[in-house]
């Protein structure tokens, strides 16, 4: 098996990167446990959403909007499941469905490698993911939801460098030819 | 090389995935108040469409009825109608029986009131042809002990006397045929004097002087002189007084109803009958309804009437 793939887009060649076996799923995971178990030794970590970082990245870098919107459901709802009672299974998850979505069909046309737009892209993906949390408290639950304050605004700048980061290091689970 | 994905084919996962996880969300929340959030909704996003519909429906129905569905419109009301008849019909019928039942039932209880004495009941069968005499016909003859110049009577009061009498039937001169009368006097004062027919449904008390104190709304029996009459029958009551010379102008009214009998009583004896649990009927107004005219037998004009000379 390729470890990258072309895609044809409009004359626009763009790689799709495959993982080790296995590696998408530890990955997933890992993330999801440390957003649950950080946050208990270090609190100001739950600013964080790791969860996310990863539906971002193994969205962008598959570039598969099927794919894409799957894992984002699949790690959603493990949010949801890992996130207690009072959070409905399906409120994370419409949120990482959307972003796997979005990402992949945003990596299928757009070079994401480079760190500056991997940081704008990571902004980005944190406001809509917000935006979509908002719509699903406000209008399905009835429920109030800030639509973005400077913590989110603050939240959006330190996951998008994080994610910045944390990508790189993502990069090294490539498949290299 | 890897085909790209079909955009439709991705955005159909799309929707189809956050669809299952909106219907995930409301089989979860439950509102306290209105119950599981998929029901609310479910409830919420049928309404619309539910009440359009019903509206149309309505509507739909409504033009059918009152326009296309005329004709079996008609058919129902042709049927209700000859339904409706039929149940006038029947109402009337009932009231017919409901009101011989009454009729029976006083004569039972008459008969109940005087067990020794010796009646016979009789159904009327016909009366006068004509206005100018008024007897009816009642289904009692010569075979059920029926004679001429017994007393015929109602709960009510007097009715007349036999003046013909045959096999299975016998007529029945009224009191207020003008050949009719009874031996009568005041309830109250005791004054007697006769009581006779005029041809009108009120009758006329005969040779009261002027003297005597009458009053009007007095009761007048019977008084047995007759021969014909017990004593103390209801025979009406004083409806106008009028002074005369030498004898007052007394108008009466008959006790029993003249003019609606369907049912008498034939007296088998001149025994007196006791009428104390019984108050004759106060007519207060003239009898406008004249007797029927079917199937009546000619009067016997010779009969002697039961007049009293004071």
């Amino acid at each position: 098996m390729n470890d990258t793939f072309e895609l044809r887009s409009g004359g626009t060649h763009i790689e799709v990167h495959k993982f080790y076996p296995g590696a998408i799923v530890v990955v997933a995971v890992a993330a999801l446990v440390f957003q649950a178990m950080a946050p208990v030794y270090f609190p100001k970590l739950s600013i964080l959403d790791l969860p996310l970082l990863v539906t971002i990245y193994f969205g962008l870098s598959r570039r598969n909007p099927s794919t894409g919107l799957l894992l984002g459901t699949a790690i959603g709802l493990a949010q949801d499941a890992l996130s207690g009672p009072t959070v409905p299974l399906g409120f994370y998850g419409m949120g990482k469905t959307v972003i796997g979505y979005l990402a992949s069909s945003i990596g299928a046309r757009l070079d994401t490698e480079h760190p500056a737009a991997r940081f704008s892209l990571i902004f980005g993906f944190f406001v809509v993911h917000q935006a979509v949390l908002v719509v699903v408290r406000r209008l399905l639950l009835a429920q109030p939801e800030p639509w973005m304050n400077v913590r989110l605004a603050i939240a959006a700048a330190v996951n998008a460098l994080v994610g910045t980061v944390l990508f790189l290091v993502f990069d090294r689970l490539r498949r290299r030819s | 090389m890897v085909a790209i994905p079909s955009k439709h084919k991705s955005l159909a996962l799309l929707a189809g995935v956050l669809l299952a996880q909106v219907l995930m969300l409301a089989v979860q929340i439950k509102r306290d108040e209105r119950g599981r959030l998929i029901r609310v909704w479910a409830i919420s996003a049928a309404y619309p469409f539910e009440r359009s519909g019903a509206w149309a429906f309505g509507k739909v129905r409504g033009v059918w009825d009152h326009y296309f569905a005329l004709r079996t419109t008609a058919r129902e009301n042709e049927a209700l109608r000859i339904e409706n008849d039929a149940l006038k019909l029947t109402i009337t019928q009932l009231q017919t029986r409901a009101s011989e039942a009454d009729r029976l039932a006083s004569l039972l209880n008459f008969k109940q009131q005087h067990e020794k004495l010796p009646i016979v009941g009789g159904r009327v069968i016909a009366a006068s042809a004509g206005t100018a005499s008024r007897t009816i016909e009642i289904d009692r003859g010569e075979r059920d002990g029926v004679r001429k110049n017994m007393a015929v009577i109602t709960p009510d009061g007097a009715v007349g006397k036999v003046i013909e009498v045959y096999r299975d039937t016998a007529q029945v001169l009224l009191l207020t045929d003008k050949e009719g009368g009874a031996g009568a006097m005041l309830l109250d004062s005791r004054t007697q004097g006769p009581v006779g027919g005029t041809g009108e449904p009120t009758m006329q008390m005969k040779y009261v002087a002027t003297e005597e104190n009458v009053t009007v709304g007095e009761k007048i029996v019977t008084s047995g002189m007759d021969k014909i009459f017990p004593r103390d029958i209801p025979i009406g009551t004083v409806v106008e007084v009028k002074p005369g010379t030498p004898f007052k102008q007394i108008r009466v009214q008959p006790a029993a109803k003249l003019d609606r009998l369907e049912t008498v009583i034939v007296l088998l004896t001149q025994e007196p009958v006791e009428f104390k649990s019984e108050t004759p009927g106060t007519q207060t107004g003239a009898a406008t309804n004249e007797p029927s005219t079917q199937g009546a037998a000619p009067v016997a004009p010779t009969v002697p009437t039961a007049t009293e000379k004071p």
